[in-house]
């Protein structure tokens, strides 16, 4: 008796696996690529399964590997933290566009020194990170900060060891803003530091700095809040101090220009505007433009799609800043015309 | 009476049948077991030729310069191992500069000194240690060790040590509390229970008689440990060591949290810089092109130095075997 209805439950919840496995193999897409978005894209994937049905698994194996897979076709879509550059996206069919926008933020350990305090500008970021400025009390920071008490103590120097998106953003910054920075060290996911120590990951970088007396660093500005680091203000291309916020970033994807760059591939950093944060990034979605199965494009556009209308909040929480309106119509507007299946229909109407 | 005589007759033909299957089975068990030693070769002549085949582009580009090249510097494709390699020496070095004669003060004290009812105990605490992993030790020398020993341990250290003439600037520098003295120590700490365990088993296998002999002619503890234990147990005590170091230049994890990841010379021992293992566990994921190459000649480095490093322990072993001949 026991052993029949034991037979019966197996056989039921075999059929039923067997039904939903089958179910979801039709209707799931894949990415991999940059770990900086994985936590909302996997919030995004988690909410739209609940919604649509869809699932969307994505795994973070880092960009590089994220621009191979997808230039690989064995994904149906790849993200990567810095934009792959024009020639390499015609030579490989894909079409490149931003999802989320994250800021990254100067942090820094000093006796007395409150998270918004300090006042940094672009050139004296530079000279610290050559090791050019090398005490807190030097005249070229004292000017910035008149009323902070510094103390005549070596600043320790903290970067990522590992490479990364994070630092892609911030060389390309002290770059811009740098000529001697753009001549001696240059800008790239990892690079030659004349100075200080790595630190293993964001969390690697937090640590460091939350332990070493007298250290600067920068690591995304979730970290920095989540770690109760201190932050930095810097000055921006149109002069002002900003605080790192939700609005600065969102400032700098409005005044960047999406329409004029190739692939959309700004890297969002030193951007006009008066509110903007100057080292705010993008990370990227690669997709193939022509699609030999144009479901699984068209469901990674659905995706997106959804996420940019209904993800906004999730978004958010995560201290990530959804892209704003003008940017994603933009986007959409590309879509129309970027994709057709094998046939030459179009994907995106 | 029959049946008890027959018995014997069924139980020889049964035996002389098994025998022969016996035969085979042993035959097949021997050749599947001679496979398996030589799957160990193919192994690493696979890993070795993949790793050589992965690094060919900086083999051909930098070729030997490669070894004592400073640069790293992936922005403009630059690449050297010297400071890695360095690295990985010195982290090495200053482990069993510590380990080595703590561990013998350990082993001496369980086999010979310790009341019987904290052996056991002592023991297990040590084996312990051992099973840890490493990533633990990283993080405990990142979060635990690493402030109290910037603040209360590295400041006296550089100002004792570094006015000391000639060596002075190997202790030198701000006391920053991550670089490659705290990732010896590290190290030090995680190769101890290794080095522990083999010098206790192999100073527990000398022969009580010896031991009795040389405490009956008067001997002290440290003579015969000195005099008797380690003569007789030497090759196992040299082993122990090789198995400690062998950890030591490959360990990866720990070392990355706490020696600063720099890829700059190093000016004394309390500067950050890189290990191989940690330059591999920091940039491998995000590289691509010549920087990849050069990771992965990295790696052939390192396995390179390991069995150079072993090959040596063994013409030690054997020397120190031919002289023995020779006293006696």
């Amino acid at each position: 008796m026991f052993n029949r209805v034991f037979k019966q439950i197996t056989v039921g919840v075999v059929l039923s696996t067997t039904v939903f496995t089958v179910h979801a193999h039709s209707t799931s897409v894949t990415g991999v690529g940059a770990s900086f978005p994985y936590p909302i894209y996997a919030k995004w994937a988690s909410a739209y399964k609940a919604a649509q049905g869809v699932a969307v698994n994505y795994q973070s194996i880092g960009s590089g590997g994220g621009q191979q897979q997808i230039i690989a076709k064995t994904v149906d879509f790849g993200a990567s933290d810095d934009p792959m550059k024009a020639a390499d996206l015609e030579l490989n069919g894909l079409f490149q566009f931003p999802a989320v926008i994250g800021g990254t933020v100067a942090v820094v350990n000093v006796d007395g020194v409150q998270p918004g305090q300090l006042k940094l500008s672009g050139p004296l970021l530079a000279d610290i990170f050559l090791g050019n400025v090398k005490k807190w009390n030097d005249p070229a920071i004292v000017e910035l900060n008149s009323g902070v008490v510094l103390p005549e103590a070596d600043i320790i120097v903290v970067h990522r060891s590992d490479g990364s998106g994070t630092t892609f953003g911030w060389t390309n910054y002290l770059s811009k803003v740098s000529s001697h920075w753009q001549r001696t060290v240059g800008e790239g996911k990892a690079v030659k530091w004349p100075t200080g120590h790595g630190g293993r990951g964001n969390e690697g970088v937090a640590a460091y700095v939350g332990q070493l007396k007298n250290s600067i660093g920068y690591v995304e500005y979730a970290y920095a809040k989540q770690n109760k680091l201190v932050w930095t203000q810097l000055q921006n291309r149109a002069g002002q101090f900003v605080q790192p916020d939700h609005n600065s970033f969102a400032a700098a994807a409005i005044h960047a220009d999406w329409q004029g760059t190739p692939g959309m591939g700004v890297v969002l950093t030193d951007e006009p505007g008066a509110e903007s944060w100057p080292v705010t990034s993008a990370t990227f979605i690669l997709i193939h433009k022509k699609q030999a199965k144009p479901d699984q494009g068209r469901a990674v556009l659905v995706f997106f799609d959804w996420a940019w209308k209904q993800g906004a909040e999730a978004a958010l929480a995560l201290d990530y800043v959804p892209l704003p309106q003008e940017v994603t119509d933009q986007i959409r507007a590309h879509w129309k015309t970027a994709f057709t299946s094998t046939d030459g229909s179009a994907l995106w109407q | 009476m029959r049946s008890w005589a027959h018995k014997p007759v069924t139980s020889n033909h049964s035996t002389s049948c098994s025998l022969n299957s016996h035969a085979s089975a042993d035959s097949l068990f021997k050749g599947l077991t001679r496979t398996f030693a030589f799957l160990v070769f193919a192994l690493l002549a696979a890993i070795l030729a993949s790793l050589v085949w992965g690094s060919r582009e900086t083999l051909m580009a930098y070729g030997p310069a490669f070894l004592w090249t400073n640069e790293w510097d992936p922005v403009n494709s630059v690449f050297g191992a010297r400071v890695p390699i360095i690295g990985t020496l010195l982290t090495s070095a200053i482990a069993l500069l510590i380990a080595v004669p703590v561990s013998f003060g350990i082993a001496m004290f369980l086999t010979e000194l310790s009341p019987p009812w904290l052996r056991r105990p002592l023991g297990t605490a040590i084996e312990m240690l051992a099973a840890i992993p490493s990533i633990i030790y990283g993080m405990w020398g990142l979060f635990v060790f690493v402030p109290i020993f910037q603040v209360y341990v590295q400041p006296s250290l550089v100002n004792v040590l570094g006015k000391l003439p000639f060596i002075g600037g190997w202790f030198a520098g701000p006391p920053f509390g991550i670089g490659i003295f705290t990732a010896g120590l590290i190290l030090a700490i995680m190769v101890i229970p290794f080095i522990t365990a083999i010098m206790r088993d192999v100073f527990e296998l000398v022969p009580a008689m010896l031991k009795e002999s040389a405490y009956g002619l008067g001997s002290s503890t440290w003579e015969v440990m000195w005099k008797i234990v380690l003569p007789f147990t030497k090759s196992g005590v040299i082993g122990g060591v090789m198995l400690g170091l062998g950890r030591a230049l490959g360990e990866t994890m720990a070392v990355t949290f706490v020696i600063g990841n720099a890829f700059r010379l190093p000016q004394s021992i309390f500067s950050p810089a890189s290990s191989i293992a940690s330059a591999l566990a920091n940039e491998f994921n995000e590289a691509g092109g010549m920087q990849k190459s050069a990771l992965i000649e990295l790696g052939l480095i390192l396995f390179l130095i390991t069995t150079v490093v072993l090959a040596l322990a063994k013409l030690l072993l054997v020397r120190l075997s031919r002289s023995e001949g020779v006293k006696t």
